[in-house]
């Protein structure tokens, strides 16, 4: 139909089909232009056990270094986000050993002073802005951590909504801090502590309690299959 | 022609089409457009399981293949066990998290395995919501009905009224582990309006919502020091001479040695089954949702329900390829954004159910009416830049920093272009049958979260399989830990495999197929 020839979307990758070399893990393949790492990964026969997640983003799995041709920077990324160019260099970051403190949240007596227990290390950071620049997820982690430090809770929570918890902040820290780790605590902290408990829930709690529902329910249970479709059917 | 030029009709409609009202569709026009477009009425697909629990029954012919696939633990293999637990969950998603949290806060001892790691799952993707019913114009009852409705009338009940009960007091376990929900100015919960609810009734951590519960239930799981066995597979589990669940053998991942564990009861968190790509969908879900629950649960007897029936989930990412079949948030819709097909026009209310949404787009495409794709894909627009448009600038920005991130990582920033969606395969509908408690027809065996069936039906309502997760895997871990204390340990056998097999080769089945699956294989052979 010509209809349809007019409304086809021009795809370089496909008309192309061009193939890059990239390096992965030290060996170069030859893999289609344009796939995610993740896909270069099976594409050059790889077994993914560890590595691959959510493959949405979202999980932080997947995280990878890399370094485009001719550039001395290394970057990071999630691997099932990030598509190959030729010359491209890869590697899959392996777990990196951080500590994570443990700490039973509800009774934390005063969180913002806990921070220093739980994570005596994260005052020392000097400033390196390192963490920032690792962060694949465009968090300004090195303010995150000095704002924790400061008892600012409440902007850690709303910067590190994003965080994937991927840890490509803490090899690169020269002071050992774990900033995801620093982070979700403080988040935690001023989710449990120093947010209003919200009134319109422990009403509702109460009348499900209280069994202000309880008629209606009733009502609801003991309907035929027909009178129930058409209950359905007048709400709207 | 260029991506841009075919978008302009979507710009240059937009403030026609924002005038417009499109209703929903009646009950019998729905199933008009969902038994002629949707995918679960495409016949071929589908073929009758040849034995076991649910002989008889269709389901799509992928899983069909596995569930009568053969167990690669052989006869004789030796079952001492090398771990010894009250209660063994599987799974380290929502629902195995919850499970898991529960158990040991009611003082069993408690493992958590899962073939990758802690919290990689569907649940950490959720992004439009969890549906629970806090707002005063709001109930239980009109939840239930919601619910209902979306599940074309087929929900279990019984399980339904529990889970609409339970919102109100998960929402306040999760705020007093630090979860942190979208606020109103007054400090009371907002509540966004989901497709298919006919009241406001999602709670959301801005389009973060899974991945903000999974990191604090993950960070929870380690905090009270549970037992974790990562990167381990379930291949099978035990029984002893009634039949009942007594364990699980796995397989690890990192050494390929198999690992036996003895467990009172054994929680199975297993998540969908996206990743055997029903009809050569692509998927939303994760890289290990594979169905393993459903096989494992099969061979030791327990039913199934509802499967033969899958939810796409509307707004699958067509272009770029990189990008396809991810998920575009439900919540775009919610928030007003248009579908519009390639003549420029809206062909459906956006915030119809699931199946209504997903088969009018196909019909739009199959009817000549979509745009598509050099590599061969079809898709309708989705007018994401309506929202800026509408709500002024930056609204896209702020309420879905995750959508805008993952687009501009390709060079499209979806606040000013218009995304190029499809129908992509998102859930499971059915799955194990349970009971209230979240136990299977096997005792000691539960099933919790997607990998169980009956709660939503034919077709789950957005926002409710946060909830899902939540209410029965705290149901399953409760049971479970109650009943340890009392009872011993069963022997570790797998006699129920004899039984299996013999029904396996009674009935021709010889293909050779191994289940479960574990992880798809994507890795391309030698070519």
């Amino acid at each position: 139909m010509a209809q349809e020839d007019s409304n086809v979307i021009d795809q370089p990758e496909v008309i192309r089909h061009k193939m890059v070399t990239v390096e992965i893990a030290g060996k170069k393949y030859d893999v289609p232009e344009g796939i995610t790492i993740i896909k270069a990964l099976w594409y050059s026969g790889q077994e993914v056990v560890r590595g691959a997640g959510c493959l949405g983003g979202f999980c932080g799995a997947c995280a990878a270094y890399y370094r485009t041709k001719d550039d001395p920077k290394v970057r990071t990324c999630l691997a099932c986000q990030m598509a190959v160019q030729d010359g491209m260099s890869i590697t899959m970051m392996p777990p990196f050993p951080a500590r994570k403190a443990t700490y039973d949240i509800q009774a934390l007596k005063d969180p913002k002073q806990d921070l220093f227990n739980l994570y005596p290390e994260a005052p020392l950071c000097r400033n390196c802005n390192a963490c920032t620049e690792a962060c694949p997820q465009k968090i300004d982690v090195r303010e995150g951590v000095w704002k924790a430090v400061f008892g600012d809770f409440k902007s850690v929570s709303e910067m590190f909504m994003d965080c994937v918890m991927c840890g490509m902040c803490t090899p690169v820290c020269i002071a050992d801090i774990a900033p995801n780790l620093v982070a979700l605590y403080v988040s935690r902290a001023q989710g449990a502590h120093f947010t209003e408990k919200p009134a319109g829930l422990d009403t509702r709690i109460k009348e499900i309690q209280d069994g202000r529902f309880t008629d209606e329910w009733a009502k609801i249970l003991k309907m035929t299959e027909k009178e129930l479709a058409d209950h359905c059917a007048t709400v709207k | 022609m260029d991506i841009h030029a075919l978008q302009q009709i979507v710009h240059q409609t937009r403030d026609a089409r924002r005038k417009q009202t499109l209703p929903k569709l009646s009950p019998a026009d729905r199933d008009q457009l969902i038994h002629k477009y949707h995918p679960d009425f495409r016949a071929s697909a589908f073929r009758p399981i040849r034995f076991g629990p649910n002989v008889g029954d269709k389901t799509a012919i992928e899983l069909a293949t596995l569930l009568e696939g053969d167990s690669s633990i052989a006869d004789g293999f030796d079952l001492t066990p090398h771990y010894t637990t009250d209660v063994l969950v599987v799974g380290g998603g929502g629902a195995g998290c919850a499970a898991a949290l529960h158990a040991h806060g009611a003082g069993a001892k408690v493992m958590l395995a899962t073939k990758l790691r802690l919290g990689d799952s569907n649940s950490v993707m959720a992004q439009g919501g969890m549906q629970i019913s806090v707002a005063p114009e709001d109930s239980p009852v009109t939840h239930f009905v919601d619910t209902l409705k979306g599940g074309h009338m087929q929900n279990d009940h019984q399980l339904l009224k529990v889970m609409v009960e339970e919102g109100p007091s998960i929402a306040k376990w999760l705020l007093s582990l630090g979860v942190l929900f979208d606020r109103d100015g007054d400090g009371n919960l907002h509540v966004k309006k989901g497709g298919g609810s006919s009241k406001p009734r999602l709670l959301t951590c801005s389009d973060y919502t899974g991945l903000e519960i999974m990191r604090v239930l993950k960070d929870e799981v380690l905090n009270q020091k549970i037992q974790l066995l990562e990167f381990c597979a379930a291949v099978e589990l035990t029984s002893d001479e009634k039949g009942h669940c007594t364990g699980a053998i796995f397989k690890d991942l990192d050494n390929q040695r198999h690992v036996v564990v003895a467990a009172k009861s054994v929680i199975l968190a297993t998540g969908g089954i996206g990743r055997l790509h029903i009809q050569g969908f692509p998927t939303s879900n994760h890289y290990g949702a594979t169905g393993d629950g459903l096989c494992l649960s099969y061979r030791l007897g327990a039913k199934l329900m509802h499967v033969d029936t899958f939810q796409y989930h509307p707004s699958g990412a067509v272009y770029p390829e990189q990008l396809i079949g991810a998920l575009v948030t439900e919540g775009i819709r919610s928030e007003g954004g248009h579908l519009v097909n390639a003549k420029g026009e809206r062909f459906v209310n956006e915030l119809d159910t699931r199946d209504v949404v997903s088969a009018s787009i196909i019909r739009e495409c199959e009817e000549g009416r979509g745009i598509r794709t050099m590599s061969g894909r079809i898709g309708v627009w989705l007018d994401t830049p309506l929202l800026d448009a509408a709500s002024g600038p930056g609204t896209m920005e702020k309420h879905f920093p995750a959508m805008m991130l993952q687009f501009e990582r390709f060079g499209i920033d979806i606040s000013k272009d218009p995304v190029l969606i499809y129908p992509t395969l998102h859930y499971q509908n059915g799955g194990v049958k349970i009971d209230t408690n979240s136990e299977t027809d096997v005792k000691n065996l539960f099933v919790a979260g997607e990998a169980s069936g009956g709660l939503h039906g034919r077709n789950r309502l957005m926002g409710n399989s946060l909830l899902d997760l939540m209410v029965f895997g705290k149901r399953s871990g409760l049971t479970a830990a109650a009943r340890a204390a009392a009872m011993p340990q069963g022997k570790l056998t797998v006699e129920h495999l004899k039984g299996f097999r013999a029904e396996a080769k009674k009935h021709g089945n010889a293909s050779g197929v191994v289940s479960p699956m574990v992880l798809p294989a994507y890795t391309r052979k030698e070519s």
